[in-house]
């Protein structure tokens, strides 16, 4: 069974890599490579596969799993310049795929045990945009 | 690995009318979507690439050059036109929403090379929604 709960937050960022010329930024990342920043409405669903509980009939605690959620993406990422105020896109570009990268590596370790693990990342940086990550594993359809 | 879903959208009249079938077939087949004058949907078209991070760019997917062949294989000439009447591939297929998506699928397919020449990314899957109720998925592998 997977289940999947939503969170929301909003930030700032620019895509450029200082390893390439303002040419070769402006190429790859167009508009998103404005040095002054701009921002977005991300929204995040994150997924958990796992059999219910035989006690509860949970897979987790949806209470425990909204504060995880806000632990470890609402507070570092909501309202900040993400390349200036979260690591690691202080030397990471901070594109959607490394954003689900960065929470994925954030929650993994609090939310896979014995029972049930992270099955996916969804990252969306606009409605017309998403990037789903499913850890190291070649993702399923 | 990744998965990067973009969505895309265009507007376009069809009709649903088979060849094969009477008139009167035709209608208790297709019912209101038989109707000889056509009619019109905001068609949303997901297309979902997969591949893994590249390094220097931090992405898995070039947005632009996808951008760049869907705007020229699908919306371009899907937008604001007569699916029957001005697609060359619905002269004789009819324009129901699982052949419009193994049309753009294998349109996509035939020009994925040109747009992305390395071993990945590679085209996983589209959706099209005819409606927000009526959603159907084609898997690149499903089709030549």
């Amino acid at each position: 069974m997977v289940i999947t709960r939503k969170v929301e937050f909003s930030a700032s960022h620019v895509c450029r890599n200082p390893r390439l010329s303002d040419e070769e930024n402006q190429r790859i990342y167009g508009m998103a490579a404005n040095p002054h920043g701009h921002g977005h409405n991300y929204v995040v669903e994150v997924s958990l596969a796992g059999d219910p509980d035989a006690v509860t009939g949970m897979v987790l605690d949806l209470k425990d799993l909204k504060a995880i959620l806000e632990r470890e993406i609402v507070e570092p990422y909501d309202h900040r310049f993400l390349n200036y105020e979260v690591p690691p896109f202080d030397r990471e570009v901070p594109t959607t795929e490394n954003i689900a990268l960065d929470i994925w590596r954030r929650l993994e370790p609090c939310l896979s045990d014995g029972r049930k693990k992270l099955h996916a990342v969804r990252v969306y940086e606009t409605s017309d945009l998403y990037v789903d990550y499913f850890g190291e594993t070649p993702c399923s359809a | 690995m990744f998965r990067v879903t973009r969505r895309y959208e265009f507007a376009a009249s069809h009709r649903l009318h088979s060849g094969e079938l009477s008139e009167v077939e035709n209608r208790q087949l297709y019912g209101k979507c038989n109707n000889p004058h056509g009619h019109g949907h905001n068609y949303v078209v997901e297309v979902s690439v997969r591949g893994p991070l590249e390094g220097a760019t931090g992405r898995a997917v070039d947005i632009a050059a996808l951008d760049e062949m869907v705007g020229r294989e699908v919306v371009g000439p899907f937008d604001h036109h007569n699916l029957n009447r001005e697609v060359a591939e619905f002269a004789s297929v009819v324009p129901t929403s699982e052949n419009l998506g193994l049309e753009i699928c294998r349109r996509l397919k035939r020009n994925w090379k040109q747009a992305f020449p390395g071993e990945w990314p590679k085209l996983e899957k589209i959706r099209i929604g005819e409606t927000s109720r009526n959603v159907f998925e084609v898997g690149a592998d499903e089709i030549e």
